[in-house]
């Protein structure tokens, strides 16, 4: 995989999706980095040039698109570091290194099954753009908000999606149901990958190890310097992922069941069998 | 000649580095996790993450919390244990050009005397750090560095044990008498004392009535203790005559500047790695100018040299 890299990038435009009372999500688009190469799932962590007094830590967003010309990531407002990206104007300085984690599966003629929720959406664009065969590729995209506040339309223009709207805890719950049976579709053959809060990536692990299908989650864990150094964002692997530690290092002290990983360097997309979140 | 060069060193052992600034432990993984921001072999030293005999999973999540200029964590000494580092992690490190330093935790006298062993043994060790000053972990951890006397026993097990190596050894900053602890460690061996760990501290969130960290305590770093450190360093540079290593809250080359003031010999930088991962290489880059800029030619010329009326 190519290295990171760490460079200062220039935003380009702010783009506010979804109308005025819905205000809070938006594309950022930033110039170039000179990364070699960078595959979807993979995330960037961002900082301000200028680091905001009340914020320290930088945070981490999923790599949305890479064009020959931009770099896009799509963020919600959920707290202090993004509402001050939600300030940011054309030509203002950021630090970003990247791309950072493992990729998501991609396995060209075997059918895909993506599942979405909310922002889960992002790391998908670049994927459905960049997929070799993307009529294997199909959609299922949970959301609260009207479609206009995602960059659903990156996603449409590619492969079919199927969005569902979930006001109410009953349609979140139909959701899930459908989600399962479509789970129940790939198992024998296909692959499925899903991306959204924790509490959707656990309804779909749940299905996907009742119906014994091959499934990756792309984790949100809440992380500080992204690079696999203060494990701070570790997730309980049930087979480790670091060669280092999954044998036995002392005949009196066998590897345990269950062990910290981090989701920065072994994530965030892991195999739904292999970790306990 | 190198003018940023500085020796640790005591009676019998001694250390010499390029430049005074080390990367400090567990902020900067076993050190490769940082070879894309910057030439490893640039640093002053390279202290990896705590060590202990047997592997540690550390604490439960979530280990990491913001507060005001601050950083929370309860990591817990998570790592692959000794043996998988020196076998996986050491020999992948540019030792011939960088002092790497193991940094030890035990939970035991017993456990440090042993480490010692196995990492005083191995020639791409340059010295070895006691930590006996973690916050996070229940048993041994700070409790050794509260107490005086378990504090010398760990020095003098360690130093019995690590043959020819430097000595470092860790404090903590949740005592009432930081100086009598840095006087029993000299007079035990060490060859030099570094400070401060983090200081022991938590966070709640208020809406959920839960504390923040799954540990409910945790260590708190970056520039908010930066003064606590600053402190620190100064009593324990009056109290010993041996070199004091400066850590806590340091983000700039200004920073390295005014510990060396208070009387540090060398600096290591924590936090700021994981704030930016470029940090300790920049610093190292701007050391030159910011001596410069104070007229600093010698670093005799700075150390200690804090003027008390
Ligand atoms: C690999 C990865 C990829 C991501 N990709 C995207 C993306 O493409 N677009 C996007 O909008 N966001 C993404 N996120 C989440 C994003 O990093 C957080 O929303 C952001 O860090 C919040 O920062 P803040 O200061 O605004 O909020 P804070 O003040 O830090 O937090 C605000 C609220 O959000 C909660 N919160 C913060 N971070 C997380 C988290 N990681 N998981 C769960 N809850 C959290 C806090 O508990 C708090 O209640 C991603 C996270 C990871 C780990
Ligand atoms: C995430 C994290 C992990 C740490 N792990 C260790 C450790 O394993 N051993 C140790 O001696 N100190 C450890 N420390 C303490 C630091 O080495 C340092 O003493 C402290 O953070 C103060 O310096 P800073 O403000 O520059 O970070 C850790 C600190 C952080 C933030
Ligand atoms: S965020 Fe530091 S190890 Fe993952």
């Amino acid at each position: 995989m190519a290295h990171p890299l760490l460079s200062r990038e220039t935003v380009l435009d702010l783009v506010p999706f979804g109308d005025s009372s819905q205000a809070g999500r938006y594309a950022l688009r930033l110039s170039l980095p000179k990364w070699e190469a960078w595959s979807p799932g993979q995330f960037v962590m961002i900082r301000p040039v200028e680091p905001a007094a009340d914020v320290l830590l930088p945070r981490p967003f999923s790599i949305c698109l890479v064009t020959r010309r931009d770099l896009v990531l799509f963020f919600q407002v959920a707290g202090r570091a993004t509402a001050g990206m939600a300030r940011l104007t054309p030509g203002s300085r950021v630090v970003i290194w990247g791309p950072l984690g493992s990729p998501l599966a991609v396995e060209p003629h075997v059918p895909t099954l993506l599942l979405a929720g909310g922002m889960g959406i992002v790391p998908f664009i670049g994927y459905v753009h960049q997929h070799p065969t993307p009529w294997e590729l199909s959609m299922e995209f949970g959301h609260r908000l009207p479609l206009s506040c995602y960059p659903f339309d990156s996603v449409n223009e590619k492969i079919l999606v199927d969005p569902h709207l979930e006001k109410t805890p009953s349609h979140r719950d139909a959701f899930l149901a459908f989600v399962d049976a479509r789970i129940g579709e790939y198992a024998a053959s296909g692959l499925i990958l899903a991306c959204g809060p924790a509490p959707f990536l656990r309804a779909v692990q749940t299905s996907a190890l009742r119906h014994r299908a091959r499934t990756q989650l792309c984790l949100e864990t809440r992380m500080a310097c992204g690079v696999g150094a203060c494990l701070g964002c570790v997730v309980r692997a049930v087979v480790p992922q670091d060669p280092d530690i999954a044998r036995p290092l002392r005949p009196d002290y066998p590897a345990p069941s269950a062990l910290h990983v981090q989701t920065c360097t072994c994530g965030p997309s892991f195999w739904a069998d292999s970790i306990l979140f | 000649m190198n003018k940023l060069a500085v020796t640790l060193a005591d009676q019998h052992v001694s250390l010499s580095l390029k430049n005074p600034v080390l990367t400090a432990s567990g902020t900067f993984g076993y050190g490769l996790e940082f070879a894309p921001y910057g030439d490893l072999r640039k640093l002053g030293g390279l202290v990896v993450k705590g060590l202990s005999l047997v592997p540690r999973d550390g604490n439960p999540m979530p280990r990491i919390a913001e507060t005001p200029s601050g950083l929370l964590n309860s990591v817990g000494l998570q790592n692959c244990g000794v043996e998988a580092f020196l076998r996986h992690k050491l020999p992948l490190l540019p030792s011939a050009d960088v002092p790497i330093i193991a940094n030890l935790y035990g939970a035991s006298e017993e456990d440090f005397a042993s480490l010692a062993g196995i990492l005083g043994a191995e020639p791409a060790i340059a010295a070895l750090e006691v930590n006996v000053s973690c916050p996070n972990v229940k048993q041994g951890g700070a409790a050794f560095g509260q107490d005086p006397f378990a504090a010398a026993a760990v020095t003098e097990a360690v130093r019995k044990n690590a043959g020819d190596k430097p000595v470092i050894v860790k404090l903590s900053p949740n005592v009432s008498d930081l100086a009598a602890i840095a006087r029993v460690c000299e007079a035990a061996g060490a060859t030099a004392i570094s400070c401060i760990n983090s200081l022991s501290a938590m966070a709640v969130d208020l809406a959920g009535r839960k504390p923040l960290l799954g540990n409910v305590l945790g260590g708190l770093s970056g520039p908010a203790v930066k003064p606590v450190a600053l402190r620190c360093v100064w009593q324990v540079c009056r109290a010993v005559s041996i070199p004091v290593i400066g850590v806590g809250g340091i983000s700039s080359a200004e920073d390295v500047l005014e510990f060396i003031l208070v009387g540090a010999t060398a600096v290591q930088i924590g936090t700021a790695n994981i704030l930016r991962p470029d940090s300790v290489f920049r610093i190292v880059q701007d050391l030159p100018a910011a001596c410069e800029k104070y007229g600093v030619e010698r670093w005799e010329d700075l150390r200690g040299k804090l003027a008390v009326d």
